[in-house]
């Protein structure tokens, strides 16, 4: 029995971009299916036309053999559909209890009975395995406990498909292990599981057969077991791709950001950042791994001049910059690749070559005292959108009509054009496709080699290990590993410290702070 | 000054707080239940507009205040799902929608006054009734507060009442439940099968009943005729109210009442010959003035920029 | 044809057939309200145009609306709802009288002067909103809002207790000095007064200002995306104040010239509504200022073919109140015709797949 059919899909979303371009699909009953792809191949539209979120441009759709129109989420609920997103669906000011009964209320009179939704959530958490802090607000959990309650909402509502789109993303090596020995039960008790995944080892690991997108389009179904991880990337790609990058050997020189003792505690009382020191010199990439929200994009903000409270040292090139608002530190030859490229990185309704000189507007060539220079500003980005790879009309093109790659792209060429001592990666090719990212992380290594000192946070393993010279790795606000030399690493170990088994000792700490 | 302070020391004084809160207290429900829903409903000035006329011109025709009570309600809410449509249908910017919707009521209630009444400024020719006070016996029992809480308009209790029932309805119903989601993150509502549209739609006709009983008060109790525009911002300060209150209607209720008492002071300083242009800014400058103080105070919590 | 150039094609059908809906909806509602709803409705379409004098009087209802669709139009591109023009224009008018009172009778610069105060009673009206919003990130809507009426009930006051006319019937100021009257354009019986020669240059004058200048950048981005502004290096703070604070620098004038120019004294009673009818002027113009002209002279034709049809008529004139807001919620409604929108897309996106890759 096929659990779900979905026949020649086409979703054009109402900017012109076409995520899909008529896709067949199809998972049997009980089977776990991953759904592999690289990033804008159309994986996430595709589960979202499923679930009732997207609605098909065209197409049709099965469910248990069933043709169904799936017009919103509550009719996908209703046909025994879950999924979990990539980014949580969770009100963070509810309980977990209200979070998972939301829509499905037990009453007594007209007032809901929390004592009875409690019993609910801990009965499902017994039943499935999967321990849940009923009576706590959703905002204090850890990432891995949130993800737990999404994956409970899913199957207290009755769901028999349960879609899961890259789970293991904001998780540890170790948590993954947990989650991937939770769906094997499910499955095993009857449940059809979609995975969404680029990270070709867990779909070998997890699933029983998988699909392939690229491009919107379904270029292959395969028994997992009979297709190498070669042959996936191969066709995912669609060409031979090497995603190796030549890591050149560094030759730092001075130290260019000096962090020390750096401590913070947020609005809500947390305190986030726990004595923090570490140093960045020109002609190096210091990488910072960790699972999210160990504090990474506090630090960030804080050394980037978007958040401030912080107590302890910053400073750049000599100079003491704590707490400094960011329209200071960027006349201070600091550039920034944010974690959030829509919300802070570009102005989606601006111009490619509006947003290009955004720090850079008030400056020679581009402006005089006042007025500004149209022409100078059309020649700059003219050659930046053709050094940097930009696919668009053109300079007078908005920013919101271009690809998630492209637009990043647009940011970097910005970011790589400023002349800054000081680079600032956060998260510099998360959800980019494969070729963005190649040219992303090729510009890191041509700055670095160019005697920037580059601060990568990331927490794709992958690229840290890939590109950074030193390590450090975050927990919990703290600095709980530190290596000098990245050579021989492996992401397993890296996960140790990512989850607080190991530590290094604070001599060892210490020293990621050279002078 | 003297006087002044025999005023506001007063039992009278307490009293007309209470009364000229009433149709804030109104609005601030109204501003509070979309609020929370994550709609910002800019629209309460003219659904109160609305009603007040409805309610003059109904009960002028029927005879009876209670219909009239009941055209203005309706006519409020007739209001606020246009509002509804617009904003959550057609997808016009909800702000000025809003603004859109109060130039609306303005211009129709004006036209139609004139046009039944052959007077632009005021309903005084129409003959319309008013809603009726209650004394209730065992509260004017009581000594000195019996004066203050008792025999008021009955719509005036009615909005003591309403902040209880807003208070439960969100914090213990499953509506009130959905309306907080839908406010916080509508994408995990819409994720559990909750219609964000609907739950919107709910949440702005609760917020034009109680604009239209703010309203209905404002022509048919407060005074017993329509005038032109006769909302004079409080459906505004409805909403500055609610912003003092936060996320509770018994906050926003105290934010009601300290505007009130600013009205009601601007009133007894009237008495004592102050120019009438003088008082009537003071409920105004009230608002600026608390406005301010509760953005510095929330202010200096914050750390980020954005 | 491109893609950009369909997209624009739509736009400006899609506010053609908002003004023809508004104008379908103004001839209902005349129905209903007057006898002889096709001679109203005749009235309200030709009377600006059906005499040497009505068709001044349209050019002069247009003149304060040029001023107020570029004050709106500026917060509006930073995404700032101050709406509190109305208050700003009737302080700025406030100011001009005082000034226009008090201040030396030198011709030529005598109307300079007056303007240049009331430039900046305007701003300093604006100042208020601004400054909390700046320094206190509070509401800018509510508190401009307030601002409106505090504005109307201090303006009375201070004509009411310091400049009154006794002389005359009813609350008007005194009489400008003839220094402070503005020049006619042009040698006609009527009163057609440089004020609009001063609005258009306003607004090329705005439009320079937003497109060409880095100020205008800066307001642009931050209206555009405030945190990328942020991001970027832009000190928002400072945005947020000037660009209040400039708009309500051109409500004011706007005040000073109608007073200068029309009144030669100080005649409101009632707000004017001019401010809120700006932000129609802002909406229709798409916050452009070249677009304000064309928008303010369709606001200003409707308002006073309403006036006239009130006058001749006897219909109320507020009903153009309804067609405007009707015009609001429409032109901003992106739904609205949303399908022919999503249709070209779509068109354009298919036509790319099949010849581009």
């Amino acid at each position: 029995m096929k659990a779900v059919e979905m026949h020649n899909i086409v979703k054009i979303y109402p900017n012109g971009v076409v995520a899909n371009r008529g896709v067949d699909f199809e998972v049997e009953e009980g089977e776990i299916h991953a759904l592999v792809g690289e990033n804008g191949a159309g994986k996430t539209t595709l589960m979202k036309i499923l679930f009732g979120i997207e609605y098909p441009t065209s197409g049709e759709i099965r469910v248990f053999g069933k043709k169904v129109h799936i017009t919103n989420p509550h009719v996908a609920i209703s046909l025994g559909i879950g999924m979990v997103h990539q980014h949580f669906m969770l009100v963070p000011s509810l309980t977990v209890a209200e979070n998972m009964i939301l829509g499905m209320e037990p009453t007594k009179f007209t007032s809901i009975d929390y004592q009875r939704a409690v019993k609910m959530v801990e009965e499902a958490a017994e039943k499935y395995g999967l321990p849940v802090p009923a009576k706590e607000k959703v905002l204090d959990l850890p990432v891995g406990i949130k993800q737990r309650v999404e994956i409970l909402k899913a199957l207290i509502r009755g769901a028999k498909i349960l879609i899961l789109d890259e789970p293991t993303a904001v998780l540890t090596p170790q948590e993954t292990g947990e989650l991937f020995q939770a769906l094997r039960n499910l499955a095993k008790s009857g449940m059809t599981i979609i995975f969404i995944s680029h990270k070709l080892k867990e779909v070998k690991e997890i699933s029983d057969r998988l699909t392939i997108l690229r491009n919107g389009k379904n270029v292959g179904t395969f028994v997992t077991s009979e297709i190498s991880e070669e042959e996936i990337s191969r066709r995912m790609v669609g060409r031979e791709v090497e995603l190796v990058i030549e890591r050149t050997e560094s030759k730092p020189r001075d130290v260019v950001l000096r962090v020390e003792n750096l401590e913070y505690t947020r609005e809500d009382g947390v305190k986030v950042l726990n004595r923090i020191s570490f140093s960045v010199r020109s002609g190096e990439i210091l990488g910072v791994a960790g699972v999210e929200g160990n504090g990474q994009r506090e630090l960030v903000e804080i050394l980037t001049g978007l958040r401030f409270g912080a107590m302890g040292k910053v400073i750049l090139n000599g100079e003491n910059i704590t707490n400094q608002p960011s329209h200071i530190l960027r006349r201070k030859e600091m550039a920034h690749i944010p974690e959030d490229r829509v919300e802070l990185g570009v102005a989606l309704k601006a111009t490619i070559a509006e947003n290009l000189i955004s720090d850079r507007y008030y400056k020679d060539p581009f402006c005089g005292r006042m007025v500004m220079k149209p022409q100078k500003i059309r020649e700059f980005a003219e050659q930046a959108i053709k050094n940097f790879n930009i696919r668009a009309d053109g300079p007078d093109s908005p920013v919101m009509m271009l690809s998630g790659g492209n637009i990043q792209k647009v940011l970097v060429a910005r970011e790589f054009t400023s002349d800054a001592k000081l680079l600032i990666a956060d998260q510099p090719t998360r959800g980019i496709d494969v070729g963005s990212t190649e040219f992303v992380r090729k510009k890191l290594i041509e700055a670095k080699d160019e005697g920037v000192a580059v601060l990568l946070v990331s927490a794709d393993l992958q690229e840290i290990l890939q590109l950074s010279d030193r390590i450090i790795v975050m927990y919990r606000g703290e600095i709980v590993g530190y290596f000098p030399k990245n050579e021989g690493l492996t992401e397993e170990e890296l996960g140790y410290y990512m989850l607080g088994v190991r530590r290094h000792e604070e001599s060892r700490i210490k020293e990621a702070l050279i002078s | 000054m003297n006087s002044v302070l025999r005023g506001i020391l007063s039992t009278q004084f307490v009293y007309s707080i209470l009364r000229v809160s009433t149709p804030l207290i109104f609005a601030t429900l109204g501003a509070l239940l979309s609020d929370v829903s994550g709609v910002i409903n800019i629209a309460l000035e003219g659904m109160m507009l609305m009603s007040a006329f409805w309610g003059v011109m109904v009960s002028a025709w029927t005879g009876s205040a209670w219909m009239g009570l009941l055209a203005g309600v309706v006519s409020s809410i007739l209001l606020a799902l246009a509002l509804a449509y617009f904003h959550l249908n057609l997808k016009t910017d909800l702000i000025l929608a809003g603004i859109a919707l109060n130039i609306f009521s303005s211009g129709f209630t004006v036209s139609l006054l004139f046009m039944i009444s052959g007077d632009k400024g005021s309903s005084a020719s129409v003959k319309s009734y008013v809603l009726p006070r209650l004394n209730i016996p065992f509260l004017g029992k009581i000594p000195i507060l019996g004066d203050m809480i008792n025999n008021h308009h009955v719509l005036t209790y009615l909005a003591f009442l309403s902040v209880f029932l807003v208070q439960y309805l969100i914090y213990k119903t499953p509506l009130g439940l959905k309306m907080k989601a839908v406010g916080e993150n509508p994408d995990a509502a819409q994720s559990v099968g909750v219609s964000v549209i609907r739950v919107k739609y709910i949440a702005l006709i609760l917020s034009g009943l109680m604009a239209g009983l703010g309203g209905a008060f404002l022509s048919m109790g407060y005074v017993s005729w329509f005038a032109r525009d006769m909302t004079n911002g409080r459906g505004f300060i409805g909403l500055a109210a609610q912003a003092l209150g936060g996320h509770s209607a018994i906050g926003g209720m105290l934010g009601a009442l300290l505007f009130g008492f600013a009205e009601a002071l601007s009133y007894t300083l009237q008495a004592i010959q102050l120019p009438s242009e003088i008082t009537n800014m003071l409920p105004f400058i009230f608002t600026i003035v608390a406005l301010i103080i509760y953005a510095r105070s929330r202010l200096s919590k914050l750390h980020a920029l954005r | 044809m491109n893609l950009k150039r369909k997209l624009l094609l739509l736009e400006t059908f899609r506010t053609l057939v908002t003004i023809v809906i508004a104008l379908l909806i103004g001839y209902i509602i005349l129905f209903f309200s007057t006898d002889e709803p096709l001679n109203a409705f005749k009235w309200f379409l030709v009377g600006p145009v059906s005499k040497t004098r009505r068709f001044v009087e349209f050019l002069n209802q247009t003149t304060p609306l040029i001023f107020t669709g570029l004050a709106v139009s500026i917060v509006f591109q930073a995404e700032i709802f101050n709406i509190g023009a109305e208050g700003q224009m009737f302080m700025g008018a406030v100011g001009a009288t005082f000034a226009a009172l008090h201040f030396p009778s030198v011709p030529f610069l005598h109307p300079i002067l007056v303007m240049i105060f009331a430039m900046f009673v305007g701003g300093l009206w604006a100042s208020v909103p601004a400054v909390m919003k700046a320094k206190w990130r509070a509401s800018e809507l509510v508190s401009s809002l307030m601002m409106n009426y505090i504005a109307f009930f201090l303006g009375l006051y201070i004509v009411n207790y310091y400049m009154r006319d006794l002389r005359a019937g009813y609350l008007v100021s005194y009489k400008y000095p003839k220094t402070a009257w503005l020049p006619k354009l042009i040698h006609i019986r009527y009163n057609l007064h440089i004020g609009i020669a001063i609005a258009l240059g306003f607004a090329i004058l705005t439009w320079f200002f937003l497109y060409r200048t880095k100020y205008g950048y800066e307001i642009r981005m931050t209206g555009f995306n405030r945190g990328f502004a942020i991001f970027s290096g832009i000190k928002v703070e400072n945005v947020e104040m000037y660009s209040q604070i400039i708009s309500g620098m051109i409500a004011g004038l706007a005040g000073s010239i109608e007073m200068m120019g029309l009144y030669r004294r100080f005649v409101w009673q009632v707000s004017p509504g001019y401010g809120f009818d700006g932000i129609i002027v802002a909406l229709l113009a798409r916050n452009n200022p070249l677009g304000v002209i064309p928008a303010a002279l369709l606001v200003g034709y409707m308002r006073t073919g309403a006036y006239i049809m009130g006058r001749l008529s006897g219909v109320a004139p507020e009903i153009v109140k309804m067609l405007q807001s009707m015009i609001i919620l429409l032109i901003t409604a992106e739904a609205f015709l949303g399908f022919m929108r999503r249709k070209i897309i779509e068109k354009e996106a298919m036509r790319m797949e099949s010849g581009g890759a």
